[in-house]
């Protein structure tokens, strides 16, 4: 090999302190994902959607009278439950899948080439933008919804059981169902095809299921993708079904499906060319 | 410097880069030339890691390009000027590749200020032409300072004002002692440009040799003559072991002879001759020549070493 000349020139750049890795990704990511439009839209109308739903479900109830089973948490949250985390799904497979129909992911990779580093760094700033944002949408959503079931006196308030764990569950699955649109888009690579599939799974699945025969259905509920077993999440009382689990239980079923498609993600990320 | 040692790429049955061995030496511009699809974009992948070999290996520096200290500052690339989010301002897709890196924000308004680009950095990139696009990519190629630069095809889309502007461009980045390494599939591209070439069809190596080298063997052995004797002067060219082909007007060209091997015919045969000339085969013609038909061309190595 040869010896290359060695030339001393002057550095138009300093020196990296330390080997580029996780913080300048996030700053990068950071704006990325705040320098886009498309960004401001979709958080837009999640907001619009939460809060839209919320208003309108209370008033209705106020209007109608409420039934049997109403949670007056539920009633103000399933907006943001129901339809926020559909535009997240969207959202999420964006910020990956814009990536690759822009080509940008070449650029990025080249800068940075640590691409577990990339991955996992894209998520965490993708999830706590959406996490923020989701947190003031549940607040908001609630709080209209419970001035406007308080008219009829129906309405909670914070400090009983459960209902902060309700709101604050609510902006946590909208930004799991986010990361799982995430690790989705990275395996599929295509914006309408990652969200097609998600809103398959979302909707078909549960949906399908209940053609099964009864008993089947009431022992896989729980563990569906989608539907019913969404419902305990947003209530500060038990679940309406028994075959459903608690909140809890089911946010940990939905965090779940959303790890294994982060997994799958992560890999295709790093495994597969670009 | 870019090593790349038995390098191939397989996608499904096609090989499109095959057995590629060179070394891209700093301190000059190197060619990588070769028709379209010859395998240079994906030899360039693969040097960037985008894509992972399926033989072989490449690193820059001594060192494969995901185990770089920090990429930025050792290699610039510039691959596809289109390949940025459209909906993202100049300013902002240069700005997020330089915090990657901890690069500061100065440095971001130095390359926009190097490539052009001050009225339209804050405007998002999905209005921009195909020369400012190129631009552009230009910049955040610049923007880690690096040692390696690497430009695939990048006057594509440029008015000559810009192609020149990017050939002063590589050549005085070259002569600071940085390696760059530039493709094209237009072999007149090269022409001022290039030092060094490396010339590939169908993902093999066809040359790999300074460019005067290159030039020299393009231009040896042909001429160009008037003469109104043309059917002697082909019997004395053909029994010399040459070639006369009617060329523009009442030109003939000869091949296989110089212009002295022909001068020297003519007088000792008395064929009268209005005009003698070494023939230059254009660069383009040694090289459309050399890459008719690749499989046939054995590599052949240069010089240096």
């Amino acid at each position: 090999m040869t010896t290359a000349a060695v030339t001393v020139r002057a550095r138009a750049v300093p020196a990296a302190a330390r080997r580029p890795g996780l913080p300048g990704t996030l700053r990068s990511e950071l704006t990325k994902i705040v320098s886009v439009r498309s960004t401001y839209w979709t958080l837009l109308a999640q907001v619009l959607a939460s809060i839209g739903w919320a208003i309108a479900n209370c008033a209705g109830l106020v209007s109608h009278g409420v039934g049997p089973g109403f949670n007056p948490a539920e009633a103000s949250l399933t907006g943001q439950v129901a339809l926020g985390e559909l535009i997240i799904v969207v959202l999420g497979a964006l910020v990956i899948t814009s990536e690759y129909s822009t080509g940008m992911i070449r650029t990025s990779l080249a800068v940075m080439p640590r691409r577990g580093v990339l991955y996992a760094g894209k998520a965490m700033v993708f999830a706590a933008v959406t996490f923020a944002l989701s947190l003031v949408t549940s607040f908001t959503s609630f709080f209209i919804g419970q001035a406007i079931l308080s008219s009829k006196h129906y309405n909670t308030t914070l400090a009983q059981p459960d209902v902060l764990r309700a709101v604050l569950l609510s902006a946590a699955i909208v930004t799991v169902f986010g990361l799982l649109a995430y690790g989705a888009g990275a395996l599929i690579r295509h914006s309408a095809g990652a969200i097609t599939s998600i809103l398959g799974v979302i909707f078909l699945i549960p949906a399908l299921a209940q053609a099964l025969p009864n008993a089947w259905f009431a022992d896989l509920v729980r563990w569906l993708p989608g539907g019913e077993a969404l419902s305990p999440i947003a209530r500060s009382a038990p679940p309406l079904s028994a075959h459903l689990f608690s909140a809890w239980g089911e946010f940990a079923v939905f965090s779940g499906y959303a790890a294994v498609l982060l997994a799958l993600g992560a890999w295709a990320f790093i495994r597969r060319d670009a | 410097m870019i090593e790349a040692r038995g390098l191939s790429k397989r996608y499904g049955g096609k090989l499109a880069v095959d057995g590629l061995s060179f070394t891209v030496l700093p301190g000059r511009v190197t060619g990588f030339l070769g028709p379209n699809g010859a395998g240079k974009t994906t030899t360039m992948r693969m040097i960037l890691g985008i894509d992972r070999p399926t033989a072989g290996s490449v690193t820059v520096n001594g060192k494969r390009f995901a185990e770089l200290y920090s990429a930025m500052r050792e290699v610039g690339a510039l691959l596809d000027a289109t390949a940025v989010h459209g909906g993202r301002s100049a300013y902002n897709h240069l700005l997020c590749l330089a915090q990657t890196n901890g690069i500061p924000r100065r440095r971001v308004d130095e390359v926009i200020g190097i490539v052009g680009l001050e009225d339209v950095a804050g405007k998002r990139s999905k209005g921009f032409s195909l020369g400012m696009s190129q631009r552009l990519g230009i910049a955040a190629a610049l923007l880690g300072d690096p040692d390696v630069l690497m430009f695939d095809e990048p006057v594509n889309g440029l008015d000559p004002e810009g192609i020149r502007w990017i050939r002063l461009l590589m050549r005085s980045l070259a002569a600071e002692g940085r390696t760059v390494f530039v493709s094209s599939h237009l072999m007149s591209e090269m022409e001022n440009t290039a030092d060094h070439l490396i010339v590939i069809g169908r993902g093999k190596l066809i040359a790999d040799c300074p460019m005067a080298e290159f030039t020299a063997d393009g231009t040896a052995q042909a001429a160009t003559v008037k003469t109104p004797d043309d059917q002697r002067l082909a019997g004395a060219v053909a029994a010399a072991g040459g070639q006369l082909e009617r060329g523009e007007a009442d030109e003939f060209t000869v091949r296989g002879l110089s212009a002295e091997q022909v001068g020297q015919l003519a007088l000792s045969n008395g064929i009268l001759l209005h005009y003698l000339a070494p023939a230059r085969v254009s660069l383009e013609e040694a090289f459309m020549e050399l890459t008719a038909d690749s499989v046939e061309y054995q590599a052949k190595t240069g010089a240096q070493k």
